[in-house]
């Protein structure tokens, strides 16, 4: 029985692999398709041909697009992420310190709108069909209704311009107390949490009511078990698949939401530098910020799914 | 057999009994999707032209929704971003469900590689968020009408498959397409006239939630200014222009959000509480 | 008061989809002394399991017990708070439910949920309880006692956890123990072991049963008395000995009736040289890789080579996993052969349907089980039977629809019902549409698999006499698929019994009372009667049990 959770965990590390590739090259790929040349852009429009077509020979942009691809994956291999076109700086450098502080807001959302969406869901589950699970069911699918900037916006305008209690932007540098750290992480926090959690309370809730209704809890039922133990006992031991894979699912709107959030709130992180990017056409930069948001993505999912395998009774 | 009518909000008709939360959805729905269709002909003042002397005016009589950062009519603004949110969301989740049902009803009787490959193939560009996706592309080719459509149509093509895909295997493990398999029906019957008829009501209502999406995607890219470039714009390009009223609360920066909302809240609404057939006959 | 259960005047309504209420208990009265088991007796939608389940004062989502008293013990369950429901379930009142491999929760030991009922009451230390719990494994006669809790319930078989749920009913000492159908989805030879072991712990503990079933036979050799439900209502109550002897109500004559043996017609025009229609030679189908002679790994039709004559059945019995479906999958092309000869009316067949002509496809039809999955939900009946008509016969509207209307008179069923989905049709009226478009191809053969296992047993008969008279009119051929004796004993020329993917026997009907074959025996001779005294009669070679049974 281990040995058939083992190949399953196997089989899906390398799906997870195989993924990736496709991932890489698809970004890769879409990165290649600019209208006109690269070497042109970069050179401007004063360029001479013979100058354009040495740097095209440099860049080995007249080599076909696969032996590119291979060669920008073996550079990535080696920690090398390309200089960047706008201002001649090795990616790596650029990425480094916004990695940390986009991180530092994801891992602070998480440790905040688990918790928070995980009761919220399991407990409007417990409570299908009364005043506090319509509340929450309804606040949910508000919050899903709308685009992240306005959860942002609304955010900014209750608490920055009626209450006055927060800045309506962060600058990460200016932390000198915990207080400060509190107000800067604040906005930016609550709005994430806010976006994620509504995604992941209506999934954990319908995995629960979906076990809720299994034969084997009406027979905890009949064997005059209280809701609690039929939630707790026999519900959520067997909604653990799918509410993990909720939870990764949510966790991955952080991608979607961070590249909001991190620009509205001017917010010095990894997904500020990409929309920079986009707008300067800086095009190592943008795939490099692009491959790390689909590992981060990639990872999370693989992990889901590989909880959900082993939480499987049947492969016990 | 002794009939009573349950306590509810729910009413009849046709055969089909409905709720007053789907009924006023449907209605903003259909408002929207008539200024998308004569926003031209109905706006106040042209787009372009500035008629308040002061920006983020108030609302007040002849400018109904105030004015915007340069002192254009709101309304006129918001009635034409009507027509580019709703339009370019339409064409897109029309592209993608059309082919994302297509493919995932062929996979499901076809299965095999043909399956398998397709698949891991869409599967893996669904683990690119959406927004990267779309950034990404907008980099590459820069942003126009027909790239952004297109765009939008790529990227939610994986999850339409997907859907469409788990439905049809369900209803492709059922006796009745054994029984016409072994008829010698072709594939094209298969797909259209036994797995379509049972799947169209959640490949519906995932067209809805998926237009939903969209509107939300578009309406994300251009807020950052990847999506619609000026002089048009659509309502999440008109929030990003007018961002600068959000301290004092302008019309011009709360409208155009509001009728996003309005939009996607109704598609969801309406997705929730869709008119049900009413199945036992003797009634 | 005198009895345990006082049921008076009950009476439940549900609410359909369309959101109206529809009474479907209407004033059900019945009564259960101390010690006594009473069976509830019905076909499906008959309101059995609903009564069952009211006795534990629950009523399953969409339905709400509306009138009434239900006395168990003193209490009345209709109007307790369901804080006190709960106190009484599990200690007073216990349930065994129709499939236990859906009643266990498959993420915790069989044990720890034996012993819930004591961990939720209080009862007993848990030490104490698994104690109890492993002399009720032993009572059952279930093997292994010491060890079984400790799997978890994928890991055990279904007649063992039918009996693990009757252990976990009876652990908190229950004065009733309702049992819902609990042999239904077993095999006949298990359902013997299940119903022995059940009957002999609730008459060593002199508790008193509710036991749900739709078959009278299984019911005769447990119940003291018979309660006979249709509609919702009481038909019909009386001792078993009473029902089964000096039945009153029409309902409950007609459940007796499908038990009788069916009278045989004698072929008079016995053709001195039938002619064969079907010839199968060593077939071989299976699952898993292919090994490299050609044969898959797993062998679910192992060699079997049969005969079908024009105009004459051929019956295949044996029990779930014996490959009977598998093969005729394999004769139907939809699961190729992996080796073997099918030749089909004097031609050889290819082994994938896909490669078959549309005239071989026309002229071998194939019925399934469940009309449910068989008939396309979303289309009407018309355009269901229509369909054969226009794909094998090209026929153009006008004469597709006077067809339709012939079609649907042979299956006697009336033409209005041709508007219909699937959905607004009975079992038994769905069955018919599924076979009418068979017979829409002008088949020689039809292959029936299960035909009838869904359907209430006295739909089920009248089907197999429509099946008989259609044979008549329209000299066909069946191939007979069925884990029921008495279904393929009553249509079939031959019957060919299959065990482990071979074909062990084959025998014609007259002489089913003598097999030859060891398994043959251990089969037939495990098919409950309605005599209440065959189970404590039934004596079955332990040898026989220990190699066939399915443990």
């Amino acid at each position: 029985m281990k040995s058939g959770v083992l190949n399953l965990v196997l089989k899906r590390l390398a799906v997870a692999i195989v993924t990736l590739l496709i991932v890489l090259f698809a970004v890769f790929f879409a990165t290649s398709m600019l209208p006109g040349d690269t070497a042109s852009i970069l050179l401007g429009q004063a360029a001479t041909p013979e100058a354009v077509a040495g740097l095209r020979e440099a860049m080995h942009l007249n080599d076909p697009a696969i032996l590119r691809f291979l060669r920008w994956l073996v550079g990535l291999l080696h920690g090398d992420l390309g200089t960047s076109y706008a201002n001649e700086m090795p990616v790596a450098a650029l990425i480094g310190g916004r990695f940390v502080n986009t991180m530092k807001l994801a891992g602070i959302t998480t440790l905040i709108s688990v918790p928070l969406a995980l009761t919220l869901g399991i407990t409007a589950a417990m409570l299908r069909g009364s005043v506090y699970d319509r509340t929450v069911t309804v606040l949910s699918i508000g919050v899903i209704s709308v685009p992240e900037f306005m959860v942002a916006t609304l955010a900014v305008l209750l608490f920055a311009v009626y209450l006055k209690w927060l800045p309506a932007l962060s600058s990460v540098n200016e932390a000198h107390s915990l207080a400060d750290l509190v107000r800067i992480y604040s906005m930016p926090v609550i709005t994430l949490t806010f976006v994620i959690s509504a995604q992941m309370i209506r999934m954990t809730r319908a995995a629960v009511i979906e076990t809720l209704s299994t034969p084997y809890v009406e027979m905890a039922l009949l064997k005059g078990a209280s809701r609690s133990r039929m939630v707790l006992k026999h519900a959520l031991p067997n909604a653990l698949g799918p509410i993990v894979n909720a939870v990764a699912l949510s966790l991955s709107y952080l991608v979607g939401g961070v590249i909001i959030v991190e620009t509205i709130f001017n917010y010095p992180g990894i997904a500020k530098l990409m929309v920079d990017a986009v707008a300067t056409r800086d095009l190592p930069l943008i795939q490099s910020c692009a491959m790390i948001f689909c590992l981060g993505y990639l990872l999370l999912i693989t992990a889901a799914d590989i909880v959900a395998i082993m939480s499987n009774p049947r492969l016990r | 057999m002794t009939v009573a009518r349950a306590a509810s909000s729910r009413r009849s008709f046709l055969g089909h009994s409905y709720n007053l939360v789907g009924v006023v959805a449907s209605l903003v729905i259909l408002a929207w999707t008539l200024v998308a269709i004569f926003a031209p002909y109905i706006i106040p003042h042209p787009i372009g032209d500035i008629v308040d002397d002061d920006y983020f005016g108030p609302m007040r009589q002849g400018l109904w929704l105030g004015s915007d950062y340069l002192g254009r009519d709101m309304l006129s603004r918001v009635l034409m971003g009507a027509r580019y949110t709703v339009g370019i969301s339409l064409a897109a989740v029309s592209i993608a469900c059309f082919s994302g049902v297509v493919l995932g009803m062929i996979a499901a009787v076809t299965g095999g590689w043909f399956d398998t490959c397709l698949s891991r193939f869409l599967d893996a560009m669904n683990s690119i968020p959406s927004k990267l996706f779309g950034l990404v592309v907008v980099a590459a080719v820069g942003s126009s009408i027909p790239v952004l459509i297109l765009t939008l149509a790529v990227i939610y093509i994986p999850g339409a498959y997907r859907f469409a895909r788990a439905l049809a295997v369900n209803i492709n493990t059922m006796d009745f397409m054994t029984v016409a398999r072994v008829r010698g029906e072709s594939t094209i019957y298969l797909i259209g006239s036994e797995i379509l008829p049972n799947i169209i009501r959640p490949v519906l209502a995932d067209f809805g939630l998926r237009f939903v999406f969209i509107v939300l995607l578009l309406s994300g890219l251009s807020f950052l200014g990847l999506g619609l470039q000026p002089p048009l714009a659509d309502w999440g390009a008109l929030v990003r222009e007018n961002i600068g009223g959000l301290p004092f609360a302008a019309p011009a920066v709360i409208v155009p959000s509001l009728a996003i909302a309005s939009l996607t809240i109704s598609v969801n609404l309406l997705i929730d509480n869709l008119p049900q057939k009413i199945r036992d006959r003797d009634a | 008061m005198t009895n345990l259960v006082e049921v008076r005047n009950l009476r439940i309504e549900a609410t359909t989809d369309a959101g109206r209420l529809v009474e479907i208990i209407k004033g059900v009265s019945l009564d259960i002394a101390d010690g006594e088991i009473v069976a509830l007796i019905g076909e499906s939608g008959s309101g059995k399991t609903t009564v069952a389940l009211s006795l534990m004062g629950h009523a399953r989502p969409g339905c709400r017990i509306t009138g009434g008293e239900i006395n168990v013990d003193g209490k009345n369950m209709a109007a307790l708070t369901e804080r006190e429901r709960a106190r009484l379930r599990g200690t007073d009142i216990a349930y065994v439910p129709q499939s236990a491999a859906a009643a266990f929760n498959p993420s915790s030991t069989i044990m720890e949920q034996v012993i819930e009922v004591t961990r939720i009451h209080g009862l007993m230390p848990p030490e104490q309880a698994r104690k109890r719990a492993v002399e009720l494994f032993r009572a059952l006669s279930l093997p292994d006692p010491e060890g079984i809790g400790a799997r978890y319930p994928h890991q055990v078989s279904g007649g063992q956890l039918q009996r693990l749920a009757a252990a976990m009913a009876l652990i908190g000492d229950p004065k009733l123990v309702i049992f819902d159908e609990p042999t239904t989805a077993l095999d006949v030879t298990t359902q013997i072991d299940v119903l022995k072991a059940f009957k002999s712990v609730m008459k060593a503990g002199g508790i008193a049963g509710v036991y749900v079933s739709h078959d009278l036979a299984v019911v005769a050799q447990i119940a003291d008395r018979i309660v006979v439900l249709k509609g919702g209502e009481v038909q019909e109550t009386g001792t078993t000995a009473e029902i089964l002897s000096a039945a009153q109500h029409p309902y409950t004559r007609e459940l007796l009736a499908a038990f009788e043996p069916k009278s045989r017609q004698i072929r008079a025009d016995e053709d001195s040289r039938p002619k064969s229609l079907l010839r199968i030679d060593n077939l071989v189908a299976g699952y898993g890789p292919v090994k490299r002679d050609g044969q898959p790994v797993i062998r679910a039709v192992d060699s079997v080579s049969l005969v079908v004559e024009k105009g004459r059945n051929l019956g295949v019995i044996g029990e779930s996993g014996c490959g009977k479906s598998t093969l005729a999958r394999a004769i139907a092309g939809i699961h190729p052969a992996a080796t073997g000869e099918i030749v089909f009316d004097g031609k050889a067949l290819e082994r994938a349907a896909r490669k078959r002509t549309r005239d071989q496809l026309r002229e071998m039809q194939i019925v399934f089980q469940y009309a449910d999955t068989a008939l396309n939900p979303a289309k009407p009946v018309e355009d269901i039977i229509s369909r054969p008509l226009a794909f094998y016969h090209g026929l153009d509207r006008q004469a597709r629809s006077k067809r339709v209307d012939e079609l649907l008179d042979m299956v006697r069923l009336p033409r209005s019902l041709r508007y219909r989905h699937p959905s607004e049709l009975s079992g038994g009226q769905k069955q018919r549409v599924n076979f009418a478009r068979a017979l829409a191809a002008d088949p020689k053969l039809i292959i029936c698999d299960e035909i009838t296992s869904a359907l209430d047993t006295v739909v089920a008969s009248a089907v197999i006499e429509l099946l008989k008279e259609l044979q008549r009119e329209l000299e066909l051929s069946y191939i007979f698929i069925s884990h029921d004796l008495s279904v393929v004993e009553a249509i079939c020329d031959e019957i060919m019994v299959m065990y482990n993917g071979e074909r062990v026997e084959q025998i014609t009907p007259d002489k089913v009372k003598a097999p030859t074959h060891p398994y043959s025996k251990l089969l037939f001779s495990s098919v409950p009667k309605l005599d209440p005294t065959w189970l404590d009669g039934l004596v079955r070679d332990p040898e026989l049990v220990r190699q066939y049974g399915h443990r």
